[in-house]
């Protein structure tokens, strides 16, 4: 097993340096010049020219590539451009509301997803079968903005139940956080729940004609142990994948959604640098992105062996 | 037994209540306020920026300022006079002036904030082009001494926008006028919260106990500073929908201008009110390139000028004619400065006069490059209308979709239009901006020291350098107008339209004063 991880530990290295290099390319090849944003309307070509020297956007690209990569490796995310602070504490600040976003919608989704799916595949071809599947066609089909928006005129405008947008931190007050934290979670995890939904319910019903299910159910044992400790055991390494690659869904929904509610997390750090061509944060944010994508399921293979012990690594 | 289970039953429901009372009276105290765009940069000198210049408004503290009626008056300075020959003008601070830090305001402070604010600002830099030298008299008094009579000092130092000319201490201000300051020491009315603000989530400012106002009534940018609630919170929400959505529900206080597509939603809310504090509006702007082909050509830029239609751009971008007017005077209608564009210029188009003028200029039918900026909503509509306008004119034009920050990075180019370059472009600018000749930096015509578009006119700099020198305002009028004329004449910019956007503010705000900037001071949360 330690081989193992430390194997997919180190083929994180080529992913990264691939993504850095795909990154780093694809922001110098976009229009766009910071230098000119940040000299402003009345500036002249000379002091434009003059940002960019002090910027290091007149080296060769490969040059400000190495001097990039070179800080990364001794722990500097260098400087934005534009926040004048440290990337590092940018994304510090930063990354409590996306951290508490995707954990709450992962949660709220795996909890309401699965137990959909494994109903829906026991029901087959019910009409609780069928309203999963539908939902789980919305929820694939309806981009998350609109269901943001929905969700706010129906709770917070309407009813005036929760508040529109904003952040509070969980330090600061507890309830607060999670009232500010159920209008985000639920639009993010309505996609979330709409794949979840249809692959558990797909896997279960794979298993649900298993010889062994067949066995489990003649020696006499309950509906809820056969769904629960046979067939939803059986099904939970395709279920689990897809979580894992959910994570993906999440950091590209928290873009959406962070701008929607207000929420200041990674999302919308990543939107406004991308504006206003701050490179060095757009390239370690997904950076993160991309080594918490791997890290993650790196984490969901090692779970496989937890539910099917014939996985061994 | 009872008896005591019922007065408990009261303590405790008082005391909820007085919580509650408490509660109200802390959020009464509190103004939450929604500016267009993310303030991410603290320093107003170094960008030009809005939200940046309305952070400087509340943090830092101006010599003079422009009042209600656009009139310059004394802010920080107590008293001021000009030697006969006009070129030595003494300035004295007003007492008990003093820095967030408790350090008084010194004349060293306020020379360098000048110097380093006169490498940035179109009106400093000119203005710089006349000063021979600072003298610091003494704590409280400084002198500015000219190479010649310049008629634009007191505009210049009571310049209403960005960038403005705000004192910052005599260490801050030295900092290169390309870095960014580090700290945020003001002598404003408010305080910067630095270690309560986070940028993207909210910056906070707090009331400075150690303010002094000026005695007289505000008005405009102008007058006594007298803050009326204990903190201010610019909340930092890009969506102007949601924007519209926290303040119906009562979540922020005050939207420094709302889409005019979202205005209905607000006027349907009573627990919302419109208020118009801006009243001089923006301005609508068609720049050329006049270094590449076609519009090399005078005759050729005429003939764009004269296809242009005010009123259309104004429908397309603006809708509601409440909300705009059509105004063929450079320097904004309802001003000094405003006078008619002669023959229709602008409002009407006359499309058989420029086909005439293509052909007489031997326009070959390349394509203009027309750059259509997408994420300003409220200049992605201008293009379009540009397009439909030079082409019923005999023009052929080829608009280029991009988002702004990417148009912004292209006007620096100088390529012909095919090799990356550009033909047209569209901005707007705050009318305060813009209110004569040497602010408006669109009127520049000094080649590559001009903005982007880069036109050569001599004739143009000497009228702008005698309405600049001039000291008589009845004659720095005809200059102002002959420089409009100029402008026309060599069809060197086109303005189309004027507009308004109102901010928008909870019911129980009141006193959002009518300035060019949104100002927090003298706004009370009832």
């Amino acid at each position: 097993m330690l081989d193992f991880i430390a194997r997919r530990l180190v083929a994180i290295i080529p992913v990264l340096t691939v993504v850095a290099v795909l990154v780093f390319l694809m922001l110098r090849l976009t229009p766009g010049d910071p230098a000119a944003v940040i000299a402003g309307d009345n500036a002249t070509s000379d002091q434009i020219n003059d940002i960019r020297e002090k910027l290091g956007l007149n080296e060769p690209i490969w040059t400000q590539f190495a001097i990039w990569i070179g800080n990364i490796l001794q722990g500097n995310f260098g400087e934005s451009f534009f926040f004048k602070k440290t990337v590092a504490e940018l994304i510090a600040q930063r990354i409590e509301p996306t951290l508490a976003l995707a954990m709450c919608t992962l949660i709220f989704a795996v909890c309401v997803s699965v137990p959909l799916g494994v109903l829906a595949a026991y029901r087959q071809g019910s009409v609780l079968d069928r309203i999963v599947m539908a939902f789980c066609v919305m929820g694939f089909s309806v981009p998350g903005f609109v269901i943001g928006y929905c969700l706010i005129y129906v709770f917070a405008i309407e009813l005036g139940w929760l508040p529109v947008q904003g952040y509070i931190r969980i330090g600061v007050n507890f309830w607060q956080f999670l009232e500010r934290m159920v209008l985000p979670s639920l639009t993010l995890s309505v996609g979330f729940i709409a794949l979840i939904s249809r692959i558990t319910r797909a896997s279960v019903l794979e298993v649900l004609n298993e010889d062994y299910i067949r066995t489990a159910r003649a020696k006499g044992l309950s509906s809820r142990v056969v769904l629960m400790r046979h067939a939803l055991r059986n099904a939970a390494v395709p279920i689990l994948t897809v979580i894992g690659l959910g994570v993906a869904i999440l950091i590209g929904g928290a873009v959406v959604t962070e701008s929607v509610f207000g929420l200041p997390g990674l999302g919308r750090l990543t939107v406004e640098a991308v504006l206003s061509r701050d490179f060095p944060t757009i390239q370690t944010v997904i950076l993160m992105f991309s080594v918490v994508y791997v890290v993650v399921n790196l984490l969901i293979d090692i779970s496989y062996t937890v539910f099917d012990p014939r996985i061994r690594y | 037994m009872k008896m005591m289970r019922r007065t408990l039953a009261a303590l405790a429901a008082g005391a909820v209540l007085a919580s509650a009372g408490s509660a109200l009276a802390q959020n009464n105290k509190v103004l939450r306020f929604v500016q267009n765009g993310n303030l991410t940069i603290l320093d107003p000198i170094w960008t030009t920026a809005y939200v940046t210049r309305n952070h400087g408004y509340l943090v830092y503290d101006t010599l003079f300022a422009s009042d209600e009626n656009n009139a310059v008056k004394p802010q920080m300075v107590d008293k001021y006079e000009v030697s006969p020959d006009k070129l030595t003008w003494t300035f004295t601070l007003r007492d008990g002036l003093e820095w967030h830090d408790g350090k008084p305001v010194t004349s060293e402070d306020c020379i360098a904030s000048i110097q380093r604010w006169g490498k940035r600002d179109a009106m400093g830099l000119k203005l710089m082009d006349f000063v021979k030298e600072f003298k610091a008299v003494d704590a409280k008094t400084f002198q500015m001494v000219l190479k010649e009579p310049y008629g634009l000092v007191l505009d210049s130092l009571g310049k209403p926008s960005s960038n403005v000319p705000f004192m910052m201490p005599k260490a801050v201000a030295e900092t290169d006028a390309f870095k960014q300051i580090d700290s945020q020491i003001g002598s404003g009315p408010f305080i910067y919260v630095n270690a309560e603000s986070k940028p993207g989530e909210k910056h906070v400012y707090i009331k400075n106990p150690k303010y002094k106002p000026r005695s007289e009534a505000a008005s405009g940018l102008a007058g006594g500073k007298l803050v009326k609630v204990d903190r201010v919170e610019i909340v930092e929400m890009p969506d102007p929908q949601q924007q519209v959505n926290a303040i119906i529900n009562g979540e922020i206080d005050l939207i420094e201008q709302p889409p005019h597509d979202l205005i209905p939603l607000l006027k349907k809310d009573k627990s919302v009110q419109l208020i118009d504090w801006n009243p001089l509006g923006h301005q609508f702007v068609i720049r050329f390139n006049h270094v590449v082909k076609p519009f090399d050509n005078p005759k050729i830029r005429m003939a764009a000028l004269l296809a242009m239609r005010q009123e259309d751009y104004l429908k397309a971008t603006v809708g509601e004619p409440e909300y705009y007017k059509v105004c063929s005077a450079a320097f904004i209608c309802g001003t000094p400065n405003a006078f008619d564009a002669p023959n229709g210029l602008l409002v009407k188009p006359d499309f058989e006069k420029a086909k005439a003028l293509l052909k007489e200029a031997g326009y070959d039918g390349t394509p203009i490059v027309l750059m259509q900026s997408t994420t300003l909503p409220v200049l992605t509509n201008t293009a379009p209308v540009t397009k439909s306008l030079l082409e019923q004119a005999g023009f052929k034009v080829d608009m280029q979709s991009m988002d702004w920050q990417t148009l912004v990075t292209r006007r620096t180019k100088k390529d012909p239009a095919d090799k990356g370059g550009w033909n047209i472009l569209h901005t707007f600018s705050v009318a305060a901006d813009i209110l004569n000749p040497i602010a408006t930096s669109y009127m520049v015509a000094q080649g590559d020291k001009s903005w982007f578009g880069w036109p050569s006119d001599p004739e143009m700099e000497k009228l702008r350098d005698a309405y600049a020198k001039e000291t008589d305002p009845a004659k720095a009028k005809a200059l102002a107008k002959a420089v409009q004329d100029r402008a026309l004449e060599t069809a060197q910019y086109g303005w189309i339209g004027q507009w308004y956007g109102p901010g928008a503010s909870r019911a129980n705000v009141t006193g959002w004063l009518k300035a060019p900037v949104p100002v927090m001071w003298n706004i009370e949360k009832k």
